[in-house]
């Protein structure tokens, strides 16, 4: 991976103390009745500034939830979210569609990117959008940082799969958002093209000061954030600083060993 | 399957209906014209059949009927005794009918026919020719004796013994009221007037002299009537018509459809279209329902369904479909024949009695519904049938785009065919092949465009779409990539509009064109101040001329009429005129000689003529008709073709000597110089006034008044256009609806990286304004096209002007983007409510 110029700051300075993003007593309930399932039970979390965090958790534990709801895309049932210092349930679906756009960047597992578009047009998608146009400096350090830059103007059908992927984390962090949210990055793509999705976001939290929350199920992906988070039954069950891969593994194998109801202090 | 079939059905009860109301509207069109049709066909039979006699002969070229131009022709007063002396003859009698007869009701106004004419007759009783049944009194028997048709004594309330006063192409005529009857099975004639006179009387108001219209024969008993026919053709020669009742009726209504076809073929054309439009938006629906339920499908392939089961389970969903299309389509081609019939009614043309429902128009009407869904859900059923078991396990399924050389090849080769067509058209010149020749070229540039669309889409949006981006950011970028992404589905999309403007735009440039063509004649030809006319052109007693000629303020007078003769061998229709103010009144180019080659038995010619039939100035050419004597005519002038006297011109004293009746068409009034123009209106009124049938208009009024005709004809056409355009949004909001299921994932990622709804709303309407202007600008091509060959076909029948009405057309380029419009506010807004994760989830 090529080296990353620090250019300019990629946070916009907040409140010292500030998490990025916080949820407090973060609640989702679907359904009513005899189909009423709790997806996520009193969630508190913080995401600090810089820092890359992994949501792990195995089937319907709520990770996924989890970070919809603080992104913006699912509404909570109770409690509060807050991105910086916005609080998402007071803001209408105007206001989450700008908070998407402006502050937010996403990574999906699939589907990223819009076929009719070439790769640096779906890159610049979000700012086009807004009417904005892109700092030319920064966009040109993320493509070289995404190692893209002679396939920008390739339609997405034209890229692999991996490059398709690194073309949405290049798209995710060209509009210095205060979060990125990754919904399982490398899902679709073999471990080498993983490889390099994770490094790069691995690389803009180092060296862009870049915050990154995502959720897999892979504990080789997790263990290149710097902070694991467990969730099992809509609660955070534990957490591990410095992961590694064997780490991780050993403790989703407690999970099943432990039919998911272990709870660690 | 059956059960799966059915459940299907209902699931979609909202998509399926949207695809039915373009069956509907299709099948409508089919089944309307159809019962439109056999009523008008019934109502005619069977007044033709309740009132035409066995046999009848008419003057040659003349049997135009009750809806003929009057008194032209006649037949001598001696053939009645010939036609009695024929074997198998009951009975004969010569009959006198004419136009221009109408009933002044008591507060002296014309009764109102609503348009119909106004017709006079003469009362014939003899064994099976009675002319009408009476109801009240007796048939008129000397001057002064009048019996009225039921309806009109009943509307303007006279009875048998009260005086009225009837305007006649001759002097106005006072007379008693001596009978009332019915004419006809339904007591009326659509609509029109009928006064029955005395024969004398008849012949002497309708200037036949001593001559008949016509001669009705009764046959015998034991003699068939087409026999009766052949012997009467034997006795009376050549130069009449001899026709059974049959003959007659089956004449009448073919000339009267013949007359109404271009409404038949407009409404089946829109039929066409919105079958055409129909089979599409159903094969998209199909489309639809078989990608959202490719999981399901294969499920049933994986239990055991064979292919041939799940094919049957599609088509059996389209064939309800069609039955309950065409169903309410039939229902629907009802009220299309209600409101043709209304229309009609509104020109005088009264059709009584029920709508006619043949079992013909309800076979027609469920096959062609029936088949063109299934037609069209065929290829998604076979596409559902190859969906194999293994992708109930699999969430992706890939839709290939087919090659789109077949098309082309096809196209390009239909719109050569038309431009040779076009050209053959130009170089046809005044052949006479010209107009057919723009048909065949304009089906085949039709067809050729339907083809090449596609092909077409992809150049053409990204043109018409460049400036989108700059206008509207991402969603005009988004717009205009979507609008490219399947040429086939946006060119079928477009093709309602594409097809429906063609033909407005067509009739559009030809009307435009001859209204110019109406005002340059007039501006060219006429000099008069004034025209004095009946608003139909039928003729009037030549007093009004006489009148006008009196007054101080009038210079000079040109009376104009128009006359069948044979000249050379040849029935033709000729022009009287006043010799003398020929020049005065109208200005006519002459190429040699001139208006005094009109003295004596003068006939001017225009070039045309001439040339086809090699005349030269000082040539004699022999001139017969039906009702005088024959003479010799001498041609004193040739001049160029000119709509206002046709091609040939007589002097008033030979169309007499030639026994044309004394009536006019038009009288030219030219001012005396000087004349205080307020002034010398009012003293013409004066004079007008007292015939109420004939109107005077100075030369914008009367150019107005031609120009009106083809205004009328315009606004029907534009009416239709209102249904193409509802025919174009029906399939608009279709296909983007299924563009937006498609796109669903695309939607949640907009959404997701910050497209609000509001752009979100805009990205599709903006796609669906380059569609349907897409359709629009294909449309107005190719209808200028059609309209500059159709106007240059007809430049012979006096459409001398060409004009493209500019205003109009940008009008339905701003229509076309405003459909656009319209038909996005159902997709977008549903594009717009989609959930973001729901829709980031959807696989």
């Amino acid at each position: 991976m090529t080296p990353v110029q620090q250019t300019s700051p990629a946070v916009p300075a907040t409140a010292a103390g500030t998490p990025a993003a916080r949820g407090r007593a973060l609640t989702k309930v679907y359904g009513r009745g005899d189909t009423r399932v709790t997806a996520l039970d009193a969630v508190d979390v913080d995401f600090r500034h810089g820092e890359f965090t992994a949501i792990m958790g195995p089937s319907g534990s709520g990770k996924s939830t989890l970070m919809h709801c603080m992104a913006g895309l699912d509404s909570l049932t109770s409690g509060s979210a807050w991105i910086g210092d916005t609080e998402l349930s007071a803001l209408d679906d105007r206001g989450l569609t700008r908070l998407r756009r402006d502050r937010i960047g996403f990574v999906f597992q699939a589907f990223n990117l819009l076929p009719t578009l070439t790769a640096l047009e779906n890159i610049t998608l979000p700012m086009d959008i807004a009417g904005r146009t892109p700092d030319a400096a920064w966009l040109d350090s993320v493509v070289d940082a995404v190692g893209l830059r002679s396939r920008l103007g390739h339609r997405p059908a034209e890229l692999s799969g991996g490059q398709q992927q690194r073309v949405a984390c290049a798209r995710a962090l060209a509009g210095r958002p205060q979060v990125v949210f990754a919904d399982e990055p490398t899902g679709n793509l073999d471990s080498r093209s993983g490889a390099s999705v994770l490094s790069f976001l691995r690389t803009s939290v180092r060296e862009m000061g870049q915050t990154v929350v995502m959720v897999t199920h892979d504990p080789a992906a997790a263990s290149y954030a710097d902070r694991v988070l467990f969730l099992a039954d809509g609660r955070i069950v534990d957490e591990m600083a410095a992961p590694t891969a064997e780490r991780v593994l050993d403790r989703m194998k407690a999970f099943d060993a432990a039919g998911r109801i272990v709870e660690v202090g | 399957m059956r059960r799966a079939t059915l459940r299907s059905l209902l699931a979609h009860k909202l998509r399926l209906a949207l695809s039915a109301v373009a069956i509907v509207l299709g099948v409508a069109f089919v089944a309307g014209t159809m019962i439109f049709t056999d009523t008008l066909d019934r109502t005619f039979t069977d007044l033709f059949e309740s009132t035409a006699s066995d046999v009848a002969v008419t003057p040659e070229g003349g049997a135009e009927g009750i809806d003929g131009p009057a008194g032209t022709l006649s037949v001598p007063g001696t053939l009645v005794g010939q036609v009695r002396a024929v074997d198998g003859v009951a009975a004969a009698e010569g009959y006198v009918q004419a136009q221009g007869v109408y009933l002044l009701t008591p507060a002296g106004e014309v009764l109102d026919t609503g348009g119909a004419p106004g017709i006079g007759i003469s009362w014939t009783s003899a064994p099976g020719l009675d002319t009408g049944e009476l109801t009240a009194g007796r048939a008129p028997e000397r001057a002064g004796e009048v019996a009225l048709d039921s309806g009109s004594a009943e509307e303007a309330g006279y009875a048998v013994g009260d005086r009225v006063t009837l305007l006649t192409p001759g002097p106005r005529v006072e007379a008693t009221v001596v009978g009332v009857f019915t004419f006809g099975e339904d007591g009326g004639l659509a609509g029109a007037s009928l006064t029955a006179f005395d024969v004398a009387t008849a012949q002497q108001l309708t200037g036949v002299g001593d001559g008949f219209s016509g001669i009705q024969v009764a046959a015998a008993e034991d003699v068939s009537h087409d026999e009766l026919a052949d012997r009467v053709v034997a006795a009376v020669g050549d130069g009449y018509t001899v026709q059974t009742a049959q003959q007659q009726a089956d004449e009448q209504s073919a000339a009267l459809e013949e007359g109404l076809s271009f409404i038949t073929v407009l409404l089946t054309a829109f039929a066409v279209i919105a079958l055409f439009v129909g089979s599409f938006i159903i094969l998209n629906t199909f489309s639809m329902l078989v990608a959202q339920r490719t999981r399901e499908l294969a499920l049933l392939r994986a239990l055991g369904a064979g292919r041939g089961q799940v094919t049957r389970s599609v088509l059996l969903e389209a064939v309800v479909l069609g039955v309950v299309g065409a169903t309410v389509g039939l229902a629907g081609g009802f009220g299309i024949a209600t409101g043709l019939r209304a229309l009609f009614g509104t020109f005088g043309l009264t059709l009584d009695g029920d709508l006619v429902l043949s079992a013909d128009t309800v076979v027609w009407s469920y096959a062609v519904g029936v088949l063109v869904t299934v037609l069209a859900a065929w290829v998604p059923a076979r596409r559902a049938a190859r969906t194999p078991p293994v992708a109930a396990m699999r969430d992706d399924h890939v839709a290939v785009e087919r090659s789109l050389r077949r098309r082309t090849a096809f196209g390009v080769a239909l719109v050569a065919v038309a431009a040779g067509a076009l050209a053959g058209s130009v170089a046809a010149g005044d052949s006479g092949h010209a107009p057919a020749l723009v048909g065949v070229g304009g089906l085949a540039l039709v067809l050729g465009a339907v083809a090449l669309s596609p092909v077409l889409a992809r150049p053409v949006v990204r043109v018409l779409g460049a400036p989108l981006p700059r206008l509207a950011g991402t969603a005009g970028r988004l717009a205009r990539d979507n609008a490219q992404r399947n040429p086939r589905r946006t060119a079928a999309t477009a093709s309602a509009l594409m097809v429906g403007l063609t033909l407005v735009t067509g009739f559009g440039v030809l009307g435009a064109s001859a209204n110019a063509s109406v005002d340059a004649l007039v501006d060219d030809t006429v000099r008069a101040d004034y025209v004095v006319s009946t608003a139909v052109g039928q003729p009037f007693t030549p007093e009004v001329a006489d009148r006008l000629r009196q007054l101080p303020e009038v210079d000079a007078v040109l009376q104009q009429r128009f006359t069948q003769v044979r000249v050379d061998g040849q029935s033709t229709f000729a022009a009287a005129v006043d010799a003398t103010t020929l020049d005065r009144g109208l200005a006519l180019e002459y190429v040699a000689g001139g208006s005094d080659g009109l003295a004596g038995r003068g006939l001017l010619v225009d070039e045309t003529t001439a040339a086809e039939r090699g005349w030269e100035v000082g040539d004699t050419v022999a001139a017969e008709s039906a009702g005088g004597q024959p003479t010799e005519l001498t041609v004193g002038g040739v001049y160029a073709a000119n709509q206002a006297v046709g091609s040939m011109v007589l002097s008033l004293d030979t169309d007499a000597a030639l026994g044309g009746p004394a009536l006019d068409r038009y009288v030219y009034v030219v001012l005396a110089d000087g004349t205080d123009a307020a002034a010398a209106r009012a003293a013409l009124e004066t004079v007008v006034d007292a015939y109420p049938v004939v109107g005077l208009k100075d030369r914008d009024e009367f150019a107005g008044e031609q120009k009106a005709q083809v205004d009328q004809v315009l606004l029907l056409i534009n009416a239709l256009l209102v249904l193409s355009v509802l025919i174009a949004v029906l399939g608009i909001v279709n296909t983007l609806a299924m563009s937006v299921l498609e796109r669903t994932r695309e939607i949640g990622l907009l959404r997701a990286v910050g497209m609000d709804r509001r752009q979100l709303r805009r990205t599709v309407r903006l796609e669906a304004v380059l569609i349907s202007v897409y359709g629009a600008v294909l449309g107005l091509g190719l209808g200028l096209v059609l309209g500059v060959g159709l106007t240059r076909a007809l430049a012979d029948q006096g459409i001398t002007e060409l004009v493209v009405p500019g205003g109009q057309l940008a009008g339905f380029l701003v229509l076309g983007a405003l459909i656009g419009v319209v038909a996005a506010v159902w997709p977008a807004r549903r594009a717009a409510r989609l959930q973001v994760l729901d829709a980031i989830a959807t696989a």
